[in-house]
């Protein structure tokens, strides 16, 4: 629950504002992108997401060293993916 | 992955430079002198003894492990009201997996799941809102729980829901807030602490402002830090330096991540939905003034607390147990008399044993086998 995990943003979905599909982890997975809105958030972009909200925008390094890091965690970090990946958010 | 990426990576577990670092970090301590160091947030709890960082720091450095866990701080009476609020005829209880084994008086989510309560488990609280919209003939309750990373997600969910007109969802608010908790480990008598390690997470919503009263009114350097080994021994560099320098500000070792005045969308989207309580109980430190968010009158019709009954059980934590203690750094996880005997993340006691975040858990897994592995491995 605690964990941010970076996803890089796909599309933007155009019906349902708010929301976005996002590579996260070689799974794609809705986002809701709200609360970084104002930041210009679009496809290439990466963000950190918190059960299923992005929270903030990182660049691609600082991804990269999340993600290296949260592999590191192990179990926490499976437990994780595992979650997001019976997530259905719509 | 980019060569450039890799690089970058590595650069943040390189051993040459963590030595670095260690090696400023030594030059800035007086002898004899103890400098008490509260690492706040459960995530840098797991890289301290993950990656050994105590190995790489002078005797007189004391790291202390701080009550930012939010499996770790909730009352068994909260599990015991989620249960309770479970076993009600209809209900579906949905809630994020790190809490399933947290234990009440009455056992836990998973005891009461065997009972026959149906427990959900979710990533994400617009995951309850499916699950409301697909029974719409069940009461679908989701726990939420967690300091200010998972607060806005609670509030975005509930707005959502009115915004629907979704008429079986509710929340039961256990969410946290951290600065109180803060002023309260301040305000103890047996305090030891010097200067404090910043959450990462907390603070992308929250901003570093919050944390100027911990510099001003106490006298405290305060670090907002990453979540790499280096990053954190960066952020005791910074705090080491304000010491000698007789300096206490508010510093951002992680601005690669953490904007200074925080998210303000997520900070407005609570604010629309919650408001502070009077009190709330932690765990292991007691009744702290408006230091947990319940929902505002206007979204009453979304607070589990108003839909149902609730018993508002109090329940003492178990006397075998001193997770208040590891909580305010007062001893260290092995300290504990039950610690890894009685209490194991297997059949924990104490929630600090129960999250992998937590201080107990953390210590557990990896703190026995640090120094070996350091010199070992060679690596951070």
């Amino acid at each position: 629950m605690c964990l941010g995990i970076p996803g890089e943003v796909v599309t933007l979905d155009a019906d349902r504002p708010g929301m976005a599909t996002v590579d996260v982890g070689g799974a794609r997975r809705q986002v809701n992108v709200m609360l970084i809105e104002e930041d210009g958030v679009g496809p290439g972009d990466w963000v950190l997401i918190h059960v299923g909200f992005a929270l903030a925008k990182i660049d691609e390094e600082e991804a990269r060293l999340t993600l290296s890091h949260l592999e590191e965690m192990g179990q926490a970090y499976r437990d994780e993916l595992q979650a997001i990946a019976a997530s259905r958010i719509d | 992955m980019s060569p450039e990426g890799m690089r970058f990576v590595d650069e943040y577990r390189d051993r040459e430079k963590a030595q670095a670092l260690a090696a400023n970090i030594a030059t800035l301590v007086e002898p004899g002198r103890r400098y008490g160091l509260m690492e706040i947030c459960g995530g840098h709890t797991h890289t301290i003894y993950k990656h050994g960082i105590e190995d790489y720091l002078p005797e007189e450095v004391q790291l202390v492990h701080g009550p930012g866990c939010p499996v770790c701080v909730i009352p068994m009476g909260r599990v015991d009201d989620a249960i309770w609020i479970a076993e009600q005829d209809g209900v579906i209880m949905t809630s994020f997996g790190d809490l399933l084994r947290v234990p009440g008086a009455r056992g836990s989510f998973l005891d009461a799941k065997a009972r026959g309560a149906d427990i959900q488990m979710v990533y994400s609280p617009l995951d309850s809102l499916r699950i409301a919209r697909q029974n719409p003939g069940r009461r679908v309750v989701f726990m939420a729980i967690g300091f200010e990373t998972t607060t806005p997600s609670t509030a975005m969910t509930v707005l959502r829901a009115a915004a629907e007109g979704l008429e079986n969802f509710s929340v039961f608010c256990n969410h946290v807030t951290i600065i109180p908790a803060l002023e309260a480990i301040l305000a103890s008598p047996d305090l030891h602490i010097d200067g404090f390690i910043g959450p990462g997470h907390v603070s992308t919503v929250i901003g570093c402002e919050p944390y100027r009263f911990i510099a001003e009114k106490h006298g405290r350097p305060f670090v907002v830090a990453g979540f790499e080994p280096l990053d954190i021994l960066q952020a005791i560099q910074m705090l080491l330096l304000q010491l000698r320098d007789g300096r206490s500000e508010v510093e951002n070792q992680y601005t690669r991540v953490v904007p200074w005045d925080g998210n303000q969308r997520a900070l407005q989207a609570i604010d629309e939905v919650m408001e502070p309580r009077p009190t709330f109980e932690w765990r292991g430190l007691g009744w702290i003034p408006d230091s947990a968010m319940r929902i505002r009158e206007k979204y009453a019709r979304f607070d589990a607390e108003r839909v149902f009954d609730v018993p508002a059980t109090r329940v003492a934590d178990p006397p075998a147990c001193q997770c208040g203690e590891v909580l305010r750094g007062t001893i260290k996880p092995w300290e504990c008399e039950v610690f890894g005997t009685a209490c194991t993340p297997e059949t924990p006691i104490g929630t600090c044993m129960v999250s992998s975040e937590g201080a107990c858990a953390a210590y557990y897994n990896f703190g026995r086998f640090t120094r070996l592995r350091v010199r070992q491995a060679g690596s951070v």
